[in-house]
């Protein structure tokens, strides 16, 4: 059972890398990794909302939707919870993180719209997973999100001293590093 | 099938009043106590959200404000009556601060500047500096007439007129948005009052500036050495009128060979005038 689930956690952070290699969740992925400190704070947010989201999802779909016949409201429920998810992380990051939420900026309540968090949410359904193994998968998707960005946001600060040729300067050659990032991560394919 | 669409109604709604529920009870827990000077500063600027004051938009200025960091009246648009308002709010004495005017130090309309050639193409002065020679003006320190300016103005206090951006004072609000948008930098921010400008940029030698305008600054020096005030002086070939020293006497006016020094808000010299200027 335990190796069951490290291997999920595993195959979902690293393997199946929801950046990397299911190109969801772009939007925070290239917004707001130009300083290494606010995108391990967007990979934390993102942790906490999806983690906690894919918990709240998997008990209303498996103890209200499933039994009472309405699975077909999945979609519209789930934004429901995460919308609710991410305001409570903005009020709480307000109270007590003030600097990140203003790091954060609008990044933060889009979350909300993040494919990343409704993805896994549906996933879990789509797959079968149970309440533990939901959580599980989720965590791992989130921890792997944080794992690119903040390896995204370390190499946009060591290129910031390079002399890149006009044509790629800012966005463009993020966008050419990503693809190179999302190359290398093909290399996770065969460990499982 | 009714009692399904009931059923999803239901259900929605009752999820959506839960975490409504949740969250009105999350938000009492973790308020945060917001400046409610910020407010009622925000409330009190004009709300174009134009930047003139160096914030990003009003709320950025009223929360510098309301924290103490910036001066009451920051916002170059609201002028004298929006300080005077906030002074309130805050609680301080509003110091009375001369209201700014952009002012466009250039006077080559097609009569006095020819253009070198036929242009069209885009209509942006950014854009002249990927054309060959900078655009088809022979000036190349002067106003290409493509009206960045009148774009980046707010207010519709910016136009292209006789081949040259002129600005309408009185609906100028000196937010600065022209002259940041202008890249041959020849809009000026100068005081409501100011009473005598050079009108002028270029910082050629005499020869090289007759050649190209009929109404260019050609860096004699006559109004320098003529001033009675100090307020004048020519640097880097081209007169420079310090406004808080400039007391109007108009010498400088009549000194000037060129006729490029000009009282504000009188119609320039005749061109004839200045095309014998140009010839002799």
């Amino acid at each position: 059972m335990f190796v069951k689930l490290l291997l999920l956690f595993i195959s979902a952070s690293l393997v199946n890398n929801v950046v990397l290699s299911r190109f969801l969740g772009l939007c925070p992925f290239l917004g707001v990794s130009k300083k290494v400190e606010t995108a391990a704070g967007m990979g934390g947010a993102i942790i906490f909302v999806i983690t906690l989201s894919s918990l709240v999802t998997g008990l209303i779909y498996k103890f209200i939707l499933v039994p009472s016949g309405f699975t077909y409201l999945q979609t519209i429920v789930f934004i429901l919870v995460i919308a609710a998810m991410v305001q409570f992380l903005e009020m709480f990051l307000k109270k007590n993180v003030h600097s990140l939420y203003e790091a954060l900026g609008v990044y933060l309540p889009l979350i909300t719209t993040n494919c990343a968090v409704l993805g896994v949410a549906l996933d879990n359904v789509q797959k079968n997973y149970g309440i533990l193994e939901g959580v599980i998968y989720g965590f791992g998707t989130a921890v792997g999100f944080a794992i690119s960005i903040i390896l995204l946001a370390s190499i946009r600060e060591k290129m910031e001293y390079n002399d890149i040729p006009e044509a790629f300067q800012g966005t463009g050659i993020v966008v050419v590093t990503a693809g190179l990032m999302a190359i290398a991560f093909c290399g996770f394919a065969g460990v499982i | 099938m009714a009692f399904g669409i009931i059923m999803s109604i239901v259900l929605v709604g009752a999820t959506g009043c839960i975490l409504g529920f949740f969250l009105s009870f999350m938000s009492e827990k973790f308020k945060v106590e917001t400046n409610p000077k910020e407010e009622e500063v925000l409330a009190a600027l004009p709300g174009n959200n134009c930047g003139g004051c160096g914030f990003p938009g009003c709320s950025g200025c009223a929360k510098a404000i309301a924290n103490g960091e910036a001066p009451v009246d920051q916002c170059p648009v609201g002028g004298a009556p929006v300080a005077a308002e906030i002074a309130k709010i805050m609680g301080v004495e509003a110091e009375a601060k001369e209201p700014e005017v952009a002012f466009v130090r250039c006077n080559g309309t097609c009569e006095n500047a020819k253009n070198k050639y036929e242009y069209s193409g885009v209509n942006s002065c950014s854009a002249m500096a990927l054309v060959p020679g900078g655009g088809p003006k022979s000036c190349s320190f002067g106003c290409m007439g493509f009206g960045d300016c009148v774009e980046a103005c707010q207010f519709d206090a910016i136009h292209i007129v006789d081949g040259i951006s002129l600005v309408d004072p009185d609906a100028c609000k000196g937010c600065g948005a022209c002259a940041k948008a202008c890249p041959r930098n020849i809009i000026e921010m100068i005081p409501k009052s100011s009473t005598e400008m050079v009108l002028c940029r270029n910082k050629n030698k005499g020869k090289a500036v007759m050649d190209v305008c009929s109404v260019g600054c050609i860096a004699c020096g006559l109004c320098e050495k003529n001033c009675p005030s100090d307020a004048i002086h020519v640097v880097d070939n081209i007169a420079h009128i310090d406004q808080s020293k400039c007391t109007g006497c108009g010498t400088c006016v009549t000194k000037c060979p060129r006729k490029i020094i000009h009282i504000i808000g009188d119609a320039p010299a005749p061109a004839d005038d200045k095309a014998a200027n140009a010839t002799a």
